[in-house]
């Protein structure tokens, strides 16, 4: 039937009068999973289908959607897509145009081991309290908890320019976090990171990578630890970021920044502008000459979150080489707007969150390629720093220039050495001076592919995924400790 | 600098949204509930069924480049088998579906433990009923924003300005309906006009919400977001440092809004809540008094919760004193005390949360307040506010879209945006000075009744290039 509704659509938005018509049917099957001290949270099966239709009439975007799939509903909401285009055109001052795309007739699907939903629920929510049940078990914790999330998300994308991919993406993900409370502080661990977890283009085979129950003891023994470890000083001093911090660093401080439509305003009333005005192309030094960052939707770069083999507006997946030792290289951009960079061809980053959103600029796998350094050289060749792991804050200004993160666990390097426990730990800076500060990058060994399930995005909001693959790196002269400063 | 809403010349239209004609009317939004609980063999059956139709229309650089309507409708059922329960959605209404979801939240309550806190459902309830769908919203068009949207756009051109935000409209409806008789309403209408303005270094911005659309008024809103681009030009640079900062009311919003969970009954049994110990002790100012009010005539959720429990209006805090949490009836059972009508829909782990925050406020203006102050910095909206450190509630975040430096009781000029780490709970025992509690509108939090506020010694810590 997706084929028949997206015909019905496009039949009906060419008639009205649209120049050009895209047509998204999802169908997304959700199963979310939560356990707390022992008990079960959230069970939930969701499932959704319905069809977004984007136009161009008279010049201008029209976008309507619904779940009503009848030929009248679907109809109707080809049409509406077209009166608002037309609305659209009184407030109008060039028209659409759009970079030149090939036509694509395709299938594809991520490869995955164990369809999770095949997993008897019963047998998932187990593992979740098993792990509950040993974090529970360490003295000092006063919540367990543990998560699992999975979604099936399949689409048909059909456009008057002759394309029809149908691609199915399998969604997996899982964590669990210790909180303790103690002497007028709360203090908490996650593994295998904050906000959810570890989550990745894959199957059910990802959890049982995880091993939660064997990590949930040692989690809840740090979440105790921290509550007598040593404050984070406050000044400047070399940091190791862990790979999931540096995930969401670069995430934050180079994902958002090279959006093409933020870059050139659409984005400029809620999720803000960029400092990368467009004259910094291929100019600015971002980084310094270790630093090599990479958009990369292909499957050859990992089942990311970020991961495709076409785009939400039927643009094959392609790596985009972002920063190139160190110097700015490039954008992520759409059909639309690629020629404001004097590009003749998008570069696929277009995404929706679901049938009734609109495909937006959206990060893929922004990842940084990995280094030279095995892990325990770099501690070695570490005279005094702080080893900064797993995110637990995270706030940027709206051009992307001033960021402060802070961790959930921190540690001194002293002499080479791994020492004391370090908590509270915080580091904040400008985003370029920030990266040119990079002296050290690990090895591909410690490099993975983390998942960013939350990021949020336009208006009306859309939450998508995204990857980041990361190893543990080093950073010189970067203040520390300025979120507990009085 | 707050913007004065007057009534809209946005028009009104009579004709019904084409696609709502054919769409679910109230009947059958009944008649599906009632499928619904006839289908179902569960020991307890509860269907909850939202219908929305929303649309919002996007401008940047003085053009429209967005515009987008969705028509949804969401199924959601929730079954109790032997002291089990979960829940399965959908949005497909055909019969074959409609078994579906049941039999899936069937399948998933079968293969959980037990829940020792699991209640039975609730009986028919009474509410009082509140007016939240206003009509003028529901009925607007696409061309209604259009118009209102390319007259902000010629505005931005002629004052040489660039203009950038949305102008939404939509309905809601939900209905909650049980196997034990019980069945809830709500209907509720929405508008929202967000605007901001830019010059080549400096930026301002407005944003209005209500249930009526006549309540916003784009014009004002657009000349406020101007007014501060222009008088925030050349932005300098001040040293980070403790200040006193009046907070316009969206800036309050933002800035309170990571405040509310904490008074979650149940974020406070799992200690992760800052009132942990807190209670009956002074806690913030004694000017600080704080509701929970659905009934507030500024507020435009439902008058019952996730449960169908109708909510009470709840005392937070009292002139300092956390005097109240809000209580799902789960979490009123285990601390042996009675539910307020709070509780967010079951199954969850996070209990409930008051989401009708109304503070009281005070009788100055922002004018009033800037004339008091010596040396300070007024803030117009914070951005990307995230928790630092949960007991002693210090957040973190940035100054947006219009930070001036008050001296000698006048606007002294634009200053670069900074970011602040900053206690709610110490800030709150310093607030000087409020206005008058508004209906305020922001991007961090949802929207809350609170005045602008004058707070002594606001720790901003760095400040940002621009």
């Amino acid at each position: 039937m997706m084929q028949t509704w997206a015909d019905w659509a496009l039949n009906t938005a060419q008639r009205r009068g649209a120049s050009y018509a895209d047509v998204r049917v999802m169908d997304i099957r959700q199963r979310d999973l939560s356990t707390k001290n022992g008990e079960v949270g959230t069970i939930l099966e969701a499932e959704t289908l319905g069809i977004g239709i984007r136009v161009v009439a008279n010049g201008a975007w029209g976008f309507a959607s619904t779940d009503r799939l009848t030929r009248e509903g679907v109809e109707a909401c080809a049409a509406e897509a077209v009166a608002i285009a037309k609305a659209s055109s009184l407030a109008k001052r060039e028209n659409v145009s759009l970079a030149p795309e090939k036509a694509y007739v395709d299938t594809w699907q991520n490869p995955f081991l164990k369809d999770p939903f095949k997993i008897p629920v019963e047998r998932q929510i187990d593992l979740l309290l098993a792990a509950d049940k040993e974090m529970r078990g360490v003295k000092g914790v006063t919540i367990a908890e543990g998560m699992m999330s999975f979604k099936r998300i399949e689409q048909l994308f059909v456009s008057s320019i002759g394309s029809q991919i149908h691609q199915v993406k399998m969604h997996s993900g899982a964590g669990i976090v210790a909180t303790t409370f103690a002497e007028s502080e709360i203090q908490k661990r996650s593994y295998p990171n904050s906000f959810g977890g570890q989550h990745a283009l894959q199957g059910y085979e990802l959890v049982e990578a995880l091993d939660l129950v064997g990590h949930a003891q040692r989690t809840a023994e740090e979440a105790v630890e921290l509550h007598h470890a040593l404050q984070c000083p406050e000044g400047t001093s070399t940091i190791i970021l862990g790979g999931s911090q540096l995930g969401l660093q670069i995430h934050e401080s180079v994902g958002h920044p090279i959006e093409l439509d933020r870059v050139l305003g659409q984005e400029a009333n809620f999720a803000g502008m960029s400092f990368l005005t467009t004259e910094k192309l291929r100019k600015l030094k971002y980084g310094s000459d270790m630093v090599n960052i990479v958009a990369d939707a292909r499957l050859e770069h990992g089942s990311g979150l970020g991961t495709f083999a076409y785009d939400d507006e039927g643009v094959p997946a392609q790596c985009i080489p972002i920063i190139t030792n160190g110097l700015f290289t490039g954008y992520l951009s759409n059909r639309e707007l690629a020629s404001s960079i004097g590009e003749t061809r998008s570069n696929g980053t277009m995404r929706t969150e679901s049938w009734n959103r609109l495909p937006m600029v959206r990060m893929t796998n922004i990842s940084i390629n990995p280094g030279e350094w095995k892990y325990d050289d770099l501690i070695a060749d570490t005279d005094d720093a702080i080893l900064m792991e797993t995110n637990r804050s995270w706030s940027i200004d709206d051009r992307r220039y001033q960021f402060q993160f802070s961790t959930e666990i921190g540690w001194e390097i002293k002499g080479g050495k791994k020492g004391r426990m370090i908590k509270n730990p915080s580091y904040s800076g400008i985003t370029t001076e920030f990266w040119n500060s990079c002296d050290a990058i690990c090895s591909r060994e410690h490099w993975t592919l983390w998942g960013t399930p939350n990021c949020g995005k336009g208006q009306p909001m859309q939450t998508m995924g995204t990857g980041h693959g990361a190893s543990p790196s080093r950073f010189r002269n970067v203040r520390v400790g300025v979120a507990f400063s009085k | 600098m707050t913007p004065v809403k007057n009534k809209s010349q946005v028009t009104r239209r009579t004709a019904a949204n084409h696609h709502e004609a054919g769409r679910f009317t109230v009947a059958e939004m009944e008649n599906l509930a009632e499928r619904l609980l006839k289908l179902s063999d569960a020991d307890e059956t509860e269907v909850e069924i939202d219908l929305s139709v929303d649309a919002l229309t996007r401008f940047a650089n003085n053009t429209i480049h967005q515009n987008v309507a969705e028509h949804t409708l969401g199924i959601s059922v929730r079954v109790v088998l032997d002291g089990r329960t979960a829940r399965a959605t959908t949005n497909k209404t055909d019969d074959d579906s409609l078994r579906r979801v049941i039999a899936a939240a069937s399948r998933l309550a079968r293969n959980e433990p037990k829940s020792p806190d699991l209640l039975p459902l609730l009986k028919k309830q009474t509410y009082k009923k509140v007016n939240h769908f206003m009509k003028a919203t529901a009925e607007a068009t696409p061309e209604d924003r259009a118009r209102a949207v390319a007259r902000i756009c010629k505005f931005a051109d002629k004052e040489k300005q660039t203009a950038a935000g949305i102008f939404a409209t939509g309905y809601d409806r939900s209905l909650l309906a049980n196997s034990k008789g019980l069945f809830a309403r709500h209907d509720h209408t929405e508008a929202q006009f967000s605007i901001t303005i830019l010059e080549p270094n400096s930026s301002g911005w407005a944003k209005s919400s209500f249930a009526d659309i006549s309540d916003i008024d784009p014009d004002a809103l657009a000349a406020s977001a101007s007014h501060k681009a222009a008088t925030s030009r050349n932005p300098r640079e001040l040293k980070p440092g403790h200040y006193t900062a009046i907070l316009e009311p969206s800036a309050t919003l933002d800035f309170v809004g990571s405040l509310f969970y904490d008074f979650s009954a149940t974020a406070v049994h799992d200690k992760r809540s800052c009132l942990n110990d807190r209670m009956g002790r002074k806690v913030f100012g004694e000017n600080i008094t704080l509701w929970d009010d659905v009934y507030h005539p500024l507020q435009i959720g439902p008058e019952y919760d996730g449960e169908g429990l109708p909510r009470q209006r709840v005392l937070l805090v009292e002139r300092g004193v956390p005097q109240n949490l809000v209580y799902s009836r789960a979490s009123a059972k285990k601390m042996k005390t009675k539910p307020t009508g709070h509780g967010f829909t079951l199954p969850n782990e996070h209990g409930e949360a008051p989401i009708n925050l109304v503070f009281a406020g005070g009788d100055k203006s922002v004018a009033e307040m800037i004339a008091s102050t010596e040396r300070g910095v007024l803030v117009t909206r914070l951005w990307y506010i995230r928790e630092v450190d949960p007991y002693e509630k210090t957040i973190t975040g940035m100054t947006r879209d219009g930070s001036f430096l008050i001296e000698d009781g006048k606007i002294a000029g634009g200053i670069r945006n900074f970011r602040f780490n900053q206690s709610i709970i110490a800030a709150l025992c310093n607030v000087e000075l409020m206005g008058p509690s508004v209906r305020a509108a922001g991007e961090e939090s949802f929207e809350m009744v609170v005045p602008a506020m004058k707070i002594r010694d606001f720790h901003f810590t760095e400040v940002t290039k621009f």
